[in-house]
C-alpha cells in the first residue's frame, strides 16, 4: 500500500479516537479531501522540480509511535541549549514528554496544541487562528488532517516571554520507520515578543519522515524571532511548512540552520498583511554526502511600506544537492516596498550542485527589489594569503567557510545560540577555529 | 638565512624570473627596486610559496634547507613572512580572530599549546599601540573596506604579531601617508635584530630613509642586473632605470 493510501485509510480511525469539537473535525475533513485530491507533490509540480519525495512516499512508515517515555534527559541533553534558562516543549515519537518539558501558563501560554484543541478555554484563539494562516497545499493539508500534537504558544498583548522557548521533537527509532506530523501554533498579540528555537532530532539511524506545520501570527508591533536547527541523522527527512501572518509594524525573523538529514524541504511563507512589516529570512546550509536541502520561500507583500530581507548561504560538499527557490510577490497596492534577496553558495566538491532560482512577481511600480545569486568555489588568493600567515589549507578553508556563513549569524539574537551554531559549523568543517565567539 | 641560486620561475609558458641570485644574511636589510612588471612581486610570491608559479630551475634555501617543496604555511611556520602588495580581503573574519588563528596555528605546527588568552591580548595591545592602530579597527573584517594605507599598516601589525625571521615587504610604502610611513617603518625597525632579516621592495627612496638598507638590488626583466649599497637607491631615484638597463644591456 502506498503511503498516501495508508494515510487515507487510517484517517477515519484517527478521527474517531479524538475528542475535538465539530469545527475542528470539519477543518480536518476538508483538509483530508485536499490531500486526497492533490496527493504528494511530484517532480512534475513546478515547485518540486528539484526535490523528489519518491523514496519517502514508497516507504512503509508507521503513523503512530509507541507510547513509551523511553529516553533519559542525560542522553539527550546535548540537543538542548543548556547554558540559558528556557521553556521546553518536548515530544518523543510525536507524544508529549512532560518529564523533559518545562511549560507555563503564567501570563503567557507555552503548552500543548492537544490541550488547546480540546479545552474550551482555548476555543476563541483556536477558532480565530488554527488553520487560518496556512496556504492550503497538499502537505500542509495532510498535516492539518492529522494534526493533534505540537506546541501551542500564546503571548497576550504587551507581554514579552521572559526566556526563549525550545521546541524539540525526538524520534527514538523504536519503530523501523516512523512518520510524524507535528503542528505548532504561535500567536503573538500586539506589542508582544517571543523567541523560539525548534529542533527535530532522531536518536538512531532508523528512518523518520516529519511533515511539520507551524502557523505564526504576529499582531501589530509584535516581534517573533524563530530559529530552526536542522542537524538530523542520515535517515531523517523533514518537510517544514511554516506560514506567517504579519500585521502592522510587526517584525518576524526566521533563521534556518540546515546541517544534516537526508532530505530537508523548507516551505517558508510570509504574508505581510499590515504596513511597515519587516520580514527576515536567513539560512545557512552546510551539507555533504548525498544530503539534500531545499529552501522554498515566499514573501507576499500585500501592503505598502514594508521590507523583506532574505539571505541564504550554502556550502555543499561531496554529492550534496541544494535548492533555493525564493519567490517575492508585490501586490499592486503594495507601494514603497524594499525587498532584498540574496543566495550565495560554495560548491566544495565538483559533484555537489545547487539550483538557485529567484522568482519576482511585482505588480506595484514604486518598489525596490534586489536579488542576487552566486555560486562559486573558495577564493584561492585568500587561501594563499592565509597560508603566508601560517594558516594551513584545512583551517584556511574552514575559516573562509565560517566567514562566508558568519554574517548570517550576526542577526542571531540569543548569544548562547549563536556560539552553539558557530561551534556546530566549526565541528562540521572539522576544525578548531582558534578563537571563541 | 636566505639563499637564492639561479632561480627561474614563470607561469604557464611565460618566463618571469630568469636566473635570480640573492643571499640575505641574518641582521641585514635588502632593498629590491625595479621597473613595473620586472618580477619583484613574483619573486616574493615564489619565496613565500605561491603554487601558481612554476619553478623551472634553481633553488631557494632558508636556513640552509631547500624550501621549494614546502607549502606556503610550512614556510610561514619556519619564519618567512610576506607583506602583500595587494592584501586580500576576508569578509567575516575580524583582524583579531584572524591573527589569533595565525598565531595559534603557527604554535601548533611547532608542537606548542595555544597562546594563553591574556598573553594574546597583551601582545595585541602592545603591537597595535606600536603601529598606532585603533582598537575598533581590530574588530573589523580583515581588509574589507580598509583604505590602501590601512591595509598596509595592518600587514605590518600582523608581522609584528608573528615576529618572522625573514620579512618580505612588497611595496608596503605605497598608499601610506607621510605620518603612516614613519609609524610603519618604526614598526619594522622595532622588529629588526641580528637574528632576522628584511627584504623591502619599493619604488621610492623615501622608505629607505627610514628602513635603511645594507644592500640595494635592481631587478629588470626577471634578473638582478645591479647591486650596491644604499647610495644606489639615490642614484636610481635621480636617474631612473634607463641607465642601468643601458649599462647592463649586452
Ligand atoms: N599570475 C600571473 N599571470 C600572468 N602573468 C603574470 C602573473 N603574475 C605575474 N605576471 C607577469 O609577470 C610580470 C612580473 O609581474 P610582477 O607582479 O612580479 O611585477 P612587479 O615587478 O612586482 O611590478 P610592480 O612594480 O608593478 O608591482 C608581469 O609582466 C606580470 O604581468
Ligand atoms: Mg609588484
Amino acid at each position: 500500500m502506498s503511503l498516501k493510501d495508508k494515510l487515507l485509510s487510517s484517517y477515519l480511525t484517527f478521527q474517531e479516537n479524538q475528542d475535538f469539537d465539530n469545527s475542528i473535525h470539519d477543518i480536518k475533513d476538508a483538509a483530508i479531501k485536499i490531500f486526497e485530491e492533490k496527493g504528494f507533490p511530484t517532480k512534475k509540480d513546478e515547485n518540486w522540480k528539484y526535490t523528489s519525495l519518491n523514496s519517502l512516499v514508497k516507504g512503509d512508515f508507521s503513523l503512530v509511535g509507541r507510547n513509551e517515555d523511553a529516553i533519559e534527559f542525560r542522553d539527550v541533553k546535548k540537543y538542548f541549549l543548556n547554558d540559558i534558562d528556557t521553556y521546553k516543549i518536548v515530544f518523543i515519537d510525536g507524544k508529549y514528554s512532560s518529564y523533559l518539558s518545562e511549560t507555563t501558563h503564567d501570563g503567557v501560554d507555552v503548552c500543548l496544541l492537544s490541550a488547546a484543541l480540546t479545552k474550551p478555554k482555548y476555543k476563541p484563539v483556536i477558532d480565530k487562528y488554527f488553520d487560518k494562516i496556512v496556504k492550503k497545499d497538499s502537505l500542509t493539508s495532510l498535516n492539518t488532517a492529522f494534526a493533534r500534537e505540537g506546541a501551542y504558544i500564546y503571548v497576550p498583548k504587551g507581554k514579552t516571554v521572559s526566556k526563549p522557548i525550545q521546541i524539540v521533537h525526538f524520534a527514538t527509532g523504536l519503530e523501523s520507520s516512523l512518520m510524524l506530523q507535528p503542528r505548532n501554533l504561535v500567536v503573538v498579540e500586539e506589542n508582544a515578543e517571543v523567541q523560539i528555537i525548534e529542533r527535530h532530532q532522531s536518536l538512531n539511524s532508523n528512518a523518520v519522515f516529519t511533515n511539520s506545520v507551524t502557523e505564526i501570527y504576529a499582531a501589530d508591533h509584535a516581534r517573533v524571532d524563530y530559529y530552526k536547527i536542522q542537524n538530523d541523522k542520515e535517515a531523517a527527512s523533514l518537510i517544514d511548512n511554516t506560514h506567517i501572518d504579519q500585521q502592522t509594524s510587526s517584525e518576524v525573523a526566521v533563521h534556518t540552520f540546515s546541517f544534516g538529514g537526508k532530505l530537508t524541504r523548507n516551505n517558508l511563507n510570509f504574508y505581510q498583511n499590515g504596513e511597515h512589516n519587516n520580514s527576515i529570512l536567513k539560512g545557512v546550509t552546510i551539507i555533504e554526502d548525498k544530503q539534500h536541502v531545499d529552501h522554498n520561500t515566499l514573501v507576499h507583500h500585500k501592503q505598502p511600506n514594508c521590507e523583506s530581507h532574505q539571505d541564504y548561504k550554502g556550502i555543499f560538499d561531496d554529492r550534496a544537492t541544494g535548492v533555493f527557490n525564493g519567490k517575492v510577490v508585490v501586490d499592486s497596492v503594495a507601494q514603497k516596498i524594499n525587498a532584498y534577496q540574496s543566495n550565495n553558495n560554495i560548491l566544495v566538491s565538483d559533484k555537489a550542485s545547487i539550483n538557485s532560482k529567484p522568482q519576482l512577481e511585482i505588480f506595484a511600480d514604486d518598489v525596490r527589489c534586489s536579488h542576487g545569486c552566486t555560486i562559486g568555489q573558495l577564493d584561492e588568493d585568500a587561501l594563499f594569503y592565509m597560508k603566508t600567515r601560517g594558516i594551513g589549507e584545512k583551517e584556511g578553508r574552514a575559516l573562509l567557510m565560517y566567514a562566508f556563513a558568519n554574517n548570517v549569524l550576526e542577526s542571531v539574537k540569543i548569544p548562547q545560540l549563536k556560539s552553539r551554531i558557530t561551534k556546530l559549523i566549526a565541528n562540521k568543517l572539522g576544525v578548531n577555529l582558534g578563537f571563541e565567539v | 638565512m636566505l639563499e637564492i641560486n639561479n632561480l627561474n620561475a614563470g607561469i604557464e609558458d611565460k618566463e618571469i624570473l630568469r636566473g635570480i641570485d640573492l643571499k640575505v644574511n641574518a641582521g641585514e636589510v635588502h632593498a629590491i627596486m625595479g621597473p613595473n612588471g620586472s618580477g619583484k612581486s613574483t619573486l616574493s610570491s615564489v619565496i613565500a610559496g605561491k603554487e601558481e608559479y612554476e619553478v623551472s630551475g634553481g633553488d631557494i634555501l632558508f636556513e640552509g634547507e631547500s624550501i621549494l617543496e614546502m607549502d606556503a604555511d610550512e614556510r610561514a611556520h619556519k619564519g618567512v613572512f610576506l607583506s602583500f602588495q595587494y592584501p586580500v580581503e576576508i569578509p567575516g573574519v575580524s583582524v583579531t580572530n584572524f591573527i589569533k588563528t595565525a598565531i595559534n596555528q603557527t604554535r601548533k605546527a611547532k608542537g606548542l599549546e595555544d597562546m594563553p588568552a591574556s598573553e594574546m591580548l597583551k601582545k595585541i595591545r602592545e603591537k597595535s599601540e606600536l603601529l598606532e592602530i585603533d582598537r575598533k579597527f581590530l574588530s573589523r573584517s580583515l581588509n574589507e573596506g580598509f583604505s590602501g594605507g590601512e591595509k598596509k599598516r595592518n600587514e605590518i601589525f600582523q608581522m609584528a604579531m608573528l615576529e618572522p625571521k625573514l620579512a618580505i615587504l612588497d611595496e608596503t610604502d605605497s598608499g601610506l601617508d607621510i605620518d603612516a610611513l614613519r609609524i610603519v617603518s618604526n614598526g619594522v625597525n622595532k622588529l629588526r635584530s641580528s637574528d632576522n632579516a628584511v627584504i623591502v621592495i619599493t619604488h621610492y627612496q623615501r622608505l629607505l630613509e627610514y628602513i635603511v638598507p645594507d644592500f640595494v638590488h635592481v631587478l629588470v626583466n626577471g634578473k638582478i642586473v645591479k647591486s650596491g649599497g644604499k647610495e644606489l637607491a639615490l642614484e636610481l631615484e635621480e636617474k631612473g632605470y634607463d641607465w642601468v638597463k643601458a649599462e647592463t644591456a649586452v
